[in-house]
């Protein structure tokens, strides 16, 4: 971690250090205790006294159906987005893998939603669904569907997902793959000499030894689908109709922002950090493994 | 490939050409859409093929905006989102490539702990302390101002442990050799550190643009004043007043700006952008 020939001691590493740190410092670790110090405060509405009141604000939360319901959503979410992106990234990178003529081009023309913010992508998906307008909506109604995601939570889910999950293709199929080419050709044309098919070999030899992809993408995944989609359901649904779509960054924000019931934001955002941290923990614990496999 | 399959190679190709066509459809639609008058954009159906007007909604809005807004247009709101991402990307990888410098060149008390501390960061994202950042930012007067804008966000885990890999691998003969010539810690950083990273420097840049030119809630949460919306904030509230008067001519014209400058930069610098994806989330 440290080079083995390096400046003798003086104050210019610390210098060097500080513009990150008074960063660090003012913008993470104070806001983050702050948090953590509010979070066992209940403040009238007016801010004029506060009370402290150990967890009850915790217990508040904790006891309420309408938490728990967002809970329930930011998984079902989540789970979701992961599933519809890394299925669709990862049947895109074995057949992108298979050509040879003109993978590049299908790269090029894979991974730009990359780039495209998460409210360009919830307008586009809402113009597209739009239930007078739309395109999409029109189509359906002609097969004798009527979509209308501001009043059926279930579609409203839908659309959200497919927003979400829209513009994380790109990055999944870029990693895997990357994944499928660092696969050993010796593995796959062994295999192919035992005569096996390229369905057979997909299932039996790339897809296991993509498992540690996978579950890095799975990851990085669950943390785009809690934390990054926020642009996307603030554009769709608003956490609507009727908390249908209220995932838990949404929550923090509207009771927040929108509710001003400070405690109760704060012990969700609590809760908000427990849960990075374990995500993050699960990570770092793993890519110390990957290297290993 | 290990054997010549011709019939899988073309389903291949018709899959990975179906693939495309899904991905790429809300962009056409977006496309055919901001070419279009806004009458047409009431008739349903709506169209599929480009229309003649592409250039007037443009001028509508980048300048003029829609019909009962402001009548300012996106066009500044582009200026915003550019000095936004500019500062968030030059402000990462200047106080990641110092404290990187530091901690894998010096040994001083603290290191790690410093270390640790921005290891930190990586667990604390805008989410989850929303509040109370927002209180410090107000309390320092930074509120609706391009300091506010950026500097909050440019504390940075992954750029401090990209540089501090990326240093790890230049050999220690670099160090020996510029001492022995009579370099100092800056001047070996400058002209030694600095260009042998250069190529890691871009590609970190081209993530760190498209990460600050998307930023939602944080501008959201700090700008209150209208001249410093971002472009991205535009789109939202385009949306909300089309709810009384749909204009989707002009909502997907813009949407199309905001889409244009990192969509550009992830296709014209396309194998820094892989290089600056794969290497961050080491």
């Amino acid at each position: 971690m440290l080079k083995n020939v390096h400046f003798g001691p003086s104050v210019l590493p610390f210098l060097l250090v500080l513009p990150q740190i008074i960063v660090t410092l003012v913008f993470f670790i104070w806001p983050a205790s702050q948090a953590l110090y509010q979070s066992v405060l209940l403040e009238d509405a007016f801010g004029l006294k506060t009370e402290f009141v150990w967890f009850r604000n915790f217990e508040e939360l904790l006891s309420d159906p309408l938490y728990w319901d967002s809970f329930k959503i930011t998984i079902v979410f989540s789970f979701l987005v992961a599933f519809l992106s890394m299925s669709f990234a990862l049947a895109l990178a074995i057949f992108s893998d298979r050509v040879i003529k003109g993978s590049g081009a299908y790269r090029t023309l894979l991974i730009w939603p990359y780039a495209v913010a998460p409210v360009t992508a919830g307008a586009l998906w809402v113009f597209m669904f739009n239930p007078t307008l739309g395109i999409v909506s029109y189509a359906l109604s002609a097969l004798g569907y009527e979509w209308n995601h501001q009043l059926n939570g279930g579609e409203a889910m839908a659309l959200v997902v497919m927003a979400s999950a829209w513009k994380q293709v790109a990055y999944n199929f870029l990693f895997f793959l990357a994944g499928l080419q660092s696969i050993s050709k010796s593995l796959i044309e062994a295999a192919a000499i035992d005569g096996a098919g390229p369905m057979r070999r997909t299932i039996d030899i790339i897809l296991p030894l993509l498992s540690p992809t996978t579950f890095f993408l799975l990851v990085i995944n669950i943390v785009y689908a809690f934390f990054e989609t926020f642009g996307v359901i603030h554009v769709v649904t608003a956490g609507g109709p009727a908390g249908a779509t209220n995932i838990l960054v949404y929550k923090v924000f509207s009771d927040g922002f929108v509710g001003l019931d400070l405690g109760g934001s704060a012990a969700q955002s609590v809760i908000l950090m427990i849960i990075v941290i374990s995500l993050t923990v699960v990570q770092f614990k793993y890519v110390e493994k990957r290297v290993a496999y | 490939m290990i054997e010549n399959r011709p019939l899988l190679t073309i389903f291949s190709h018709i899959m990975l050409i179906l693939g495309v066509v899904v991905i790429a459809f809300p962009i056409w639609i977006m496309f055919v859409a901001a070419s279009h008058p806004e009458i047409r954009m009431t008739q349903v159906p709506l169209p599929m093929l480009p229309g003649g007007q592409f250039f007037e909604n443009l001028d509508i809005a980048l300048n003029r905006g829609m019909s009962g807004m402001d009548g300012n247009g996106v066009g500044y709101m582009m200026l915003n989102s550019l000095a936004m991402a500019m500062m968030i990307a030059v402000g990462k990888i200047a106080i990641s490539l110092l404290s990187a410098f530091a901690i894998v060149y010096f040994r001083f008390p603290f290191r790690m702990f410093f270390f640790w501390m921005i290891f930190v960061t990586l667990m604390l994202p805008v989410e989850v302390r929303i509040l109370p950042t927002y209180e410090v930012v107000a309390n320092l007067g930074m509120l609706d101002s391009y300091w506010g804008l950026s500097i909050p966000l440019i504390a940075s885990a992954t750029a401090t442990f990209m540089f501090r890999q990326v240093f790890l691998t230049i050999p220690d003969e670099m160090l020996e050799a510029a001492r022995i010539d009579g370099a100092g810690p800056m001047r070996f950083f400058w002209d030694i550190l600095i260009p042998m990273s250069r190529t890691n420097i871009a590609a970190l840049f081209v993530i760190l643009f498209i990460y600050g030119w998307n930023q939602y809630l944080w501008p959201l949460l700090i700008t209150s004043e209208p001249e410093m919306f971002t472009v991205v904030m535009g789109i939202k509230q385009m949306l909300e007043a089309a709810e009384q008067a749909p204009q989707w001519n002009v909502i997907m014209m813009t949407a199309l700006l905001a889409m244009l400058p990192p969509v550009c930069v992830v296709i014209f610098m396309q194998s820094l952008f892989v290089k600056g994806l794969t290497e961050t989330e080491k």
